[in-house]
Formats: C-alpha cells, structure tokens, sequence
C-alpha cells in the first residue's frame, strides 16, 4: 500500500526541525531512517499531515568523545556503529548489538536515534541504552534536557518525547577497565525482530576472586518497554550461581503470549539467554 | 496534492522527475523513469524486491520517498550491467547456478549480492547467508542462489579476472 499524503520538509539545521515540530504539533512527525516509520506509514497504521525529514541536518549525525561519554548523534547510521572502530572500543555492547537489527540494507539506513525513539519492544538498541545507563539528549523550542534510559521508554511505541521534541543525541558511558558485554537473542530468522534478548554488562571487581563489582542486565521482547532485570542483578552480584540467575531473571520478567510465542516459552528462553550471555561477560570481563 | 520537481542521477544519466512528497523511490523509478526492473513485493521493507544502490549502499526503495532522493545517485539492476547488454559476473553466476525461477525476486537479490560482495570480496558461508537474509524468494529454497553467490564471489577474485 502506498502512505496517505503528507507534506515532506526537509530542514538543514535543527533549528528549523523544531520550529516546524512547534508549529505542527501532532500532525507532524520525525522522519529519520525511515525503516520504522514508512512501514507503518504504507500499511496506514498511522498518517501525519507534515513529515519533518532530519536527514540533512547539519551535526545531527556522528560519534564524539567527551569525558567518560561516547556520544552519538541521532541520525548515525547503524552500518555506521557496526563499522566504527572507535564505538568496538569504547561502547562495546553497542557495537555488538547493531548487527542484530534487521539486515544490512535496513542498517544502510536505519539510524541510532530512530531505534531508540521509536521504542519497539523487541528492538536491541533500547535495551543497550538501559543497560548501559545511557542519556538522551533532547531539544524543543523550550529547550534541551536530558533523559536517563531508565525514564525514557514508557510503553511499545512510547517514549516521554513528546511530539514537538526531537532526540539529538545518545550519551553512552565507555568501557570501563575489566569489564564485559554480550547480547544473546532467539529471533525466527536472521534479521528478524527477537521473540526474547538479553544484553548484559559487566565489570570485575579489581584482585583476584570471583567478585564483580557492577552487574546490568536487560531483556527486551518480554513486555512493553525493555526492562532491567534488578533481582537477578543483584542476586548475581550477591554470589548466585548462573542457574539461580538465570531463574531469577525469567521470574522477574512478564511476557505476553503473542502469535509469535508463548508467555512460558518466553519465560524460558529469557533464563537460559541470560546465563548464556553472563557467562560469556563474566569470562571477557575476567581475561580484563 | 502538490507535486516537486526533484533531480537526480540514475545509472549515471541525470534525470527529473515530478512526484508528490509521498512517492516511493520505487514507484518514481518504475513510473516516472520507466525503469520496471526494480520490483515491489511488499511495500513495507520485507521482502527485498525493491533493493536499489543509493550512492552505492543497498536500500529499500520502497522505505525511501522519491524527494529524499534528490542530489543523489541512483543505480538500479538495469544500471549495473554493461551498456552491449552483457551480463555482469553476478548475473551470470545466478544463471548458471540456477539461482532463479520466476525470476521476480531477482532484482533485489543481484542488487544486494553485487554490494555485498564489494564490500566483503571472500566471504564465509555464514556470512553469505547473513546477507541474502534480507532478501525472499518464493521459488528457488535459497540453495542456487547461495551457490551463485560463492561462485560469483571466485570469479571476482583479482587471481581470477580475465
Ligand atoms: C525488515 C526490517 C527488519 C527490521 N528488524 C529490526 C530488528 O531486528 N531490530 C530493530 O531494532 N529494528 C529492526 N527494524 C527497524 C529498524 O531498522 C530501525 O532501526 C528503527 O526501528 C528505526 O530507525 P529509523 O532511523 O529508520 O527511524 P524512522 O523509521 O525514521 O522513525 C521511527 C520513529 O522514531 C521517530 N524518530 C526518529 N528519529 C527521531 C529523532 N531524532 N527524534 C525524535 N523522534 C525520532 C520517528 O518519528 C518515528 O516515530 C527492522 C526494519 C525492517 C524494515
Ligand atoms: S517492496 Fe520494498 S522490501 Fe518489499
Ligand atoms: S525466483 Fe521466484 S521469487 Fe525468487
């Protein structure tokens, strides 16, 4: 099907991007990556008068450094996070986790702060930001203010922007010393959205032992917004075996039963992915 | 609704062409250019039909609106074969490995192969079908056309150039 007529502009500063989502409120909408958005434009699950296209706007793109922060702009481009050698370094998780979004022609276009505005529970790059405490940077005519993770996702497809704000950015911390990342997800098929993943992190405690010093986990698939598995967190950093982890997590979460997959096989998977990905983080983190 | 006139480049021969904000690259490509290679299975991003090279990077054309494309450069699967007509090494390779019936998903495929194997010249069973993942064929069950990709990706090795 083809999207119900709108009127395209195509700003090159932020400052026109705001004045424009000012004065259309609600009849208008982002246009970054467009991987998300035009799907559901074409099957007229949605229609906006204005589409205001952010792919020409000067600086809204790019990876920069700044004390203890990687920070990335919105419009960068997944093939782009995937390749950077600087993001493998320093937001290791986030280098990984790309690859699982879609295929390599969707990552062509798809961009960072597309997938994290666009909040889809089964998106990885959501999860990442959870995990990793990332902060997000967003401007409106009233002004910027930055977001924690933890209170920006607030239900499938919903996020606290509201709709004459634009996200510019993505601040995620750098690696710290020892520490570890992986990402484990069922999905259909390759590319597919995951029925259930987990992305995790963390980071050994300094001497020897076995003590870890931060332990995040997050799993999305499982519910409305990705979610932080608290219980098994603390539990792991307590001295839990992986297994009691693995069942904490599971227990913790509350998956809806869909077309895709059940509650319980959810439920399930989301154990045993979790001990997966613990075990090959604590073990990365270890080798230091 | 109102209509621009957007200029752009499509297999090398600057083209204008007047669509309303809402055409897809793929409708303006197959209406407007009169260039039918390019197809539309699904219309929303899954199937990999309306694959194109935009400034040589694979993308959806139908997830693309044609005024996005403007000032850019445009290679679709009539693009990227000489102009006598001669198959390229990937056409040939899916030719011959059966890699095609009805040939409807064809476009996409051979779009897609030809970038991925420019970017990654010896590539891993794996990752062969990691990249043929965005692509669907109703017909051939994949197994030609990973097979065209592998010998494609022989014969393009500079060892083997002739
Ligand atoms: C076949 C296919 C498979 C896919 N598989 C996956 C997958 O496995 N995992 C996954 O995570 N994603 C997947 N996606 C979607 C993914 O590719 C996109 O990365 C992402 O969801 C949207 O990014 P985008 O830049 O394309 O955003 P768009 O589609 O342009 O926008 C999405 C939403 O975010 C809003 N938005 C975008 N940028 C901003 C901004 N800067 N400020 C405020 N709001 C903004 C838009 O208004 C819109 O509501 C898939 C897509 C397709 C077509
Ligand atoms: S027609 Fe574009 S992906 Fe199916
Ligand atoms: S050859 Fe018929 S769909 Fe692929």
């Amino acid at each position: 099907m083809k999207p119900a007529p709108f009127e395209w502009h195509g700003p090159e500063r932020l400052e026109e991007v705001l004045a424009l989502l000012a004065e259309y409120g609600d009849d208008a909408k982002v246009l970054a990556g467009g991987q998300s958005l035009v799907p559901m434009l074409a099957l007229r699950l949605t229609r906006f008068d204005h589409l205001v296209d952010v792919n020409r706007v000067e600086g809204l793109a790019g990876i920069s450094r700044l004390d203890g922060w990687l920070r990335v702009g919105a419009t960068t481009r997944h093939r782009v996070l995937e390749r950077d050698p600087q993001v493998h370094e320093a937001v290791p998780l986030l280098a990984r986790a790309t690859p699982h979004v879609g295929h390599f022609q969707i990552r062509n276009r798809g961009t960072l702060g597309g997938a994290v505005a666009h909040a889809d529970p089964a998106a990885e790059h959501p999860a990442v930001a959870l995990a990793l405490d990332a902060v997000m940077e967003v401007s409106s005519v009233r002004g910027a203010r930055e977001v924690a993770a933890r209170d920006f996702f607030e239900g499938t497809w919903a996020t606290v922007l509201s709709p004459d704000e634009v996200l510019t950015g993505v601040r995620f911390p750098i690696r710290a010393e020892r520490s570890g990342f992986a990402v484990e997800e069922v999905a259909r098929r390759h590319g597919d959205f995951a029925l259930v993943g987990v992305v995790c992190a963390v980071t050994a405690g300094a001497g020897a032992g076995d003590r870890l010093d931060r332990a995040a986990l997050a799993l999305f698939g499982v519910g409305g917004t990705p979610v932080r598995a608290t219980t098994a967190e603390r539990a792991l950093l307590e001295g839990a075996s992986l297994e009691e982890v693995g069942m904490a997590a599971a227990n913790e979460i509350d998956p809806v039963d869909d077309l895709h997959a059940s509650a319980r096989y959810r439920r399930k998977v989301a154990g045993v992915l979790v001990q997966r990905a613990l075990g090959r983080a604590i073990e990365e983190a270890r080798r230091g | 609704m109102a209509e621009r006139t957007i200029e752009l480049t499509v297999n090398g021969e600057a083209r204008t062409v007047v669509v309303e904000d809402r055409t897809t690259l793929a409708d303006a490509l197959r209406e407007q250019c009169h260039l039918t290679g390019t197809h539309l299975g699904c219309e929303h991003g899954v199937c990999g039909a309306c694959t194109v090279l935009l400034d040589g990077e694979a993308v959806r054309s139908c997830l693309l609106f044609a005024v996005q494309a403007a000032g850019s450069e445009v290679t679709t699967i009539e693009g990227l074969s000489p102009a006598d007509g001669s198959l390229t090494t990937v056409q040939e390779a899916f030719r011959e490995c059966h890699g095609l019936q009805c040939g409807f998903c064809t476009p996409g495929f051979v779009v897609s192969v030809t970038a991925f194997l420019a970017e990654n010249p010896t590539p891993t069973d794996e990752e062969i079908r990691e990249a043929l993942s965005g692509n669907l064929c109703r017909c051939t069950g994949y197994q030609g056309i990973i097979k065209a990709v592998r010998l494609a990706a022989e014969r393009l090795q500079p060892a083997n150039a002739t």
